[in-house]
């Protein structure tokens, strides 16, 4: 039995959290992630979970301290933001080759400078290839299923990986949303019992050694099950994806088509601009315009060959990206796409746009004019900024 | 005069603003020779709010830039300022660093012993048993003593304030700009909103000014007082002029972009090495 509550994205991860029950969390405040942690370290204190919480002096002791737990066997969460993540930026890529399922709360948060508070997926994006599982979130209810789902992905054998569950910084994390709780036991069986750590620190009868140095001999061969266990991990996302439609009636995958089937424009996002763009999409449907979109949940493991099928018999589809790689050819979904469509015989023609750097609004005037320039996309040139002023 | 701020009404940082601003003023301190170096958190915004050049640096990270502007512009008066979270927490280590280093410049630092940018956590100086939403069973950490860290690392200049003494708060900055090398000026200052155990009555309950008979050249009394903790003292708690600063190291007294390759000179050093 689920129950329909109000909740905020902070309000409805630190639910999934109180329900998960972790070992132990670590964490540092920043805006806008803050909440996590103070609404859960409230349930510590109520003694509503086992929880050990450390409050630690900066983000990288978070990330540090959570390394540290996790390699002894413990399931580890956290949660933070923007400058907060890169702090970390230093520990993500050994949480992933030491194979510690740690599991995140990420708001994407603008990255400085100029500082700024407000959401654009910088943050996140920059830590597109340090090995994490990141998964993105359209709303509260997609970011509380997901982060319950994600325990179950980090911790599968197959994957063994650390895995983020983004939102979008205010937009999700601090608006008021309808979404459906699914009860304490059901969560808890769900996840199946304590983490089985493969190796543990606290295994006295086989102690291992972590983090040593591996150079040109070994160091290669140590990093190469990553990217062996990040190609696993897709098929893992599936099948714990469809265990939770059949419990609880929610249906995810590695992206999610919205009128794409028989679509002739279409735009790619993730986040919660896919909810405004789905108002869009249906009204340019009721003029007979057959729009559509994909809208990717999972950016880290790729999925290129999912997406380059879906999007192969659509005309022209644009790419919204609420970042920049600042590389002069578009942003990172961009390049990705373009890159997984290279081989395709069948393939739309591509545009980019990038958009709502530092929390800049992204209204529905401003999809319809993506749509509209999809109409003649020929004459379009391929890399846009989307909503800035000149 | 600031027409808008970010901070509370009543809040500290108020008088720790106007305590500066005279300082500024008495000394006499053109707004263009003048720099202030901030991180993240409510203190550090107070450049926000003073006519002045101003580097807005990440959370803990004022000290770095602060001492590289003196060291390329020797000129300048150059203060780190921010809160206790920023200087003492996430930027901790600069902290010592810096002290070790000893470039002469000024750190401000607002201690509220809490966190109120985002609203109430605890900070590196909350007093044992503060209840904050994260700590819910009180702080058990050993607050940090900037004071007896500052003395410790023989720091030139160690002064506490008290932020509703705005007279006395700006006579320690005076002395605290016109002393060569690292000044740490620690101001106890009251958050309103987020710490309501270490209020205005309570610090003027738990401090007390030291009096004429101390000798802050001392450095064993100095850490005496710096470890007096039922009431802290306030005013200069140590001063000395014996450590060569991180600017007299490398004996640039000119502006770096005013200094021009000596071609003589560089023809000398080639040619000694030939």
């Amino acid at each position: 039995m689920s129950k329909v509550v109000a909740r905020t994205g902070n309000e409805a991860m630190a639910e999934a959290m109180r329900q998960i029950n972790p070992d132990v969390v670590a964490a540092y405040p920043i805006t806008p992630a803050t909440e996590i942690v103070m609404i859960f370290a409230k349930y510590v204190a109520d003694g509503l979970v086992d929880t050990n919480f450390v409050a630690v002096e900066s983000e990288h002791s978070a990330m540090s301290a959570c390394v540290g737990a996790s390699a002894t066997g413990a399931r580890v969460m956290t949660g933070t933001s923007s400058q907060g993540l890169c702090l970390m930026y230093e520990i993500l890529p050994i949480a992933a080759a030491l194979r510690l399922p740690i599991v995140m709360c990420d708001v994407n948060r603008a990255i400085s400078g100029p500082i700024n508070i407000h959401c654009d997926h910088s943050d996140t994006m920059a830590a597109r290839d340090f090995g994490w599982l990141q998964i993105f979130s359209e709303d509260s209810q997609e970011a509380y299923d997901s982060l319950i789902q994600a325990i179950r992905i980090a911790e599968d054998p197959r994957v063994h990986l650390p895995t983020m569950v983004t939102t979008d910084g205010f937009i999700i994390s601090h608006c008021l949303d309808r979404i459906e709780i699914v009860e304490d036991k059901e969560v808890k069986e769900f996840i199946g019992g304590d983490r089985k750590a493969a190796n543990s620190l606290l295994d006295v009868k086989k102690p291992v050694s972590v983090g040593l140095l591996d150079l040109q001999d070994y160091y290669f061969e140590h990093r190469l099950p990553v990217a062996e266990a990040m190609k696993n991990s897709k098929k893992v996302i599936l099948e714990v994806a469809e265990e939770f439609a059949k419990k609880f009636g929610r249906k995810y995958g590695l992206y999610e088509g919205y009128k794409l089937d028989d679509a002739e424009i279409a735009i790619v996002a993730l986040g919660s601009t896919c909810g405004t763009a789905k108002v869009v999409i249906d009204e340019l449907r009721a003029k007979g315009i057959k729009a559509g979109m994909l809208k990717i949940r999972v950016f880290r493991p790729f999925p290129a060959e999912e997406i380059a099928q879906a999007l192969a018999n659509v005309k022209a589809v644009a790419v919204l990206d609420r970042s920049d790689m600042w590389a002069g050819q578009g942003g990172q979904v961009f390049t990705e796409i373009r890159s997984a469509l290279f081989e395709a015989v069948k393939k739309p023609q591509l545009l980019n746009y990038i958009y709502g750097l530092g929390g800049r609004e992204i209204d529905q005037p401003m999809l319809r004019s993506v749509f509209t320039a999809l109409q003649s996309a020929e004459k379009q040139p391929l890399v846009q900024y989307l909503g800035v002023r000149e | 005069m600031v027409k808008e701020t970010a901070w509370c009404p009543g809040c500290g940082n108020f008088a720790i603003l106007g305590a500066l601003q005279k300082a500024l003023a008495e000394l006499e301190i053109a707004p263009q020779k003048l720099v202030i170096a901030s991180g993240i958190g409510q203190a550090a915004k107070t450049p926000h709010y003073l006519p002045c050049n101003f580097f807005n640096g990440l959370h803990g990270r004022a000290l770095p830039p602060a001492t590289a502007i003196k060291a390329a512009n020797p000129e300048l008066t150059v203060i780190a300022e921010s809160g206790d979270g920023d200087m003492y927490g996430e930027g901790g280590n600069h902290f010592i660093q810096t002290i070790r280093r000893n470039p002469d410049i000024i750190n401000i630092v607002h201690n509220n012993m809490v966190y109120g940018l985002t609203k109430g956590q605890a900070s590196p100086t909350s007093q044992y048993g503060m209840k904050t939403p994260i700590q819910v069973g009180g702080v058990f950490e050993e607050p940090f003593n900037p004071i007896v860290i500052a003395v410790a690392l023989d720091a030139p200049f160690v002064a506490r304030a008290n932020a509703a003494d705005i007279e006395q708060t700006k006579e320690i900055i005076k002395q605290a700009i016109r002393h060569p090398g690292y000044s740490l000026i620690d101001i106890f200052q009251p958050c309103i909103s987020f710490n309501k155990i270490n209020t205005f009555a309570w610090f003027k309950e738990h401090t007390y000014y030291l009096d004429a008979g101390y000798d802050p050249r001392d450095r064993q009394a100095a850490l005496a007082k710096g470890l007096e903790i039922d009431r802290f003292p306030l005013g200069v708690i140590y001063r000395q002029e014996n450590r060569e600063s991180f600017n007299s190291h490398h004996k640039l007294t000119a502006p770096l972009f005013q200094s021009k390759p000596d071609p003589a000179k560089l023809a000398a050093l080639i040619d000694s090495k030939l």
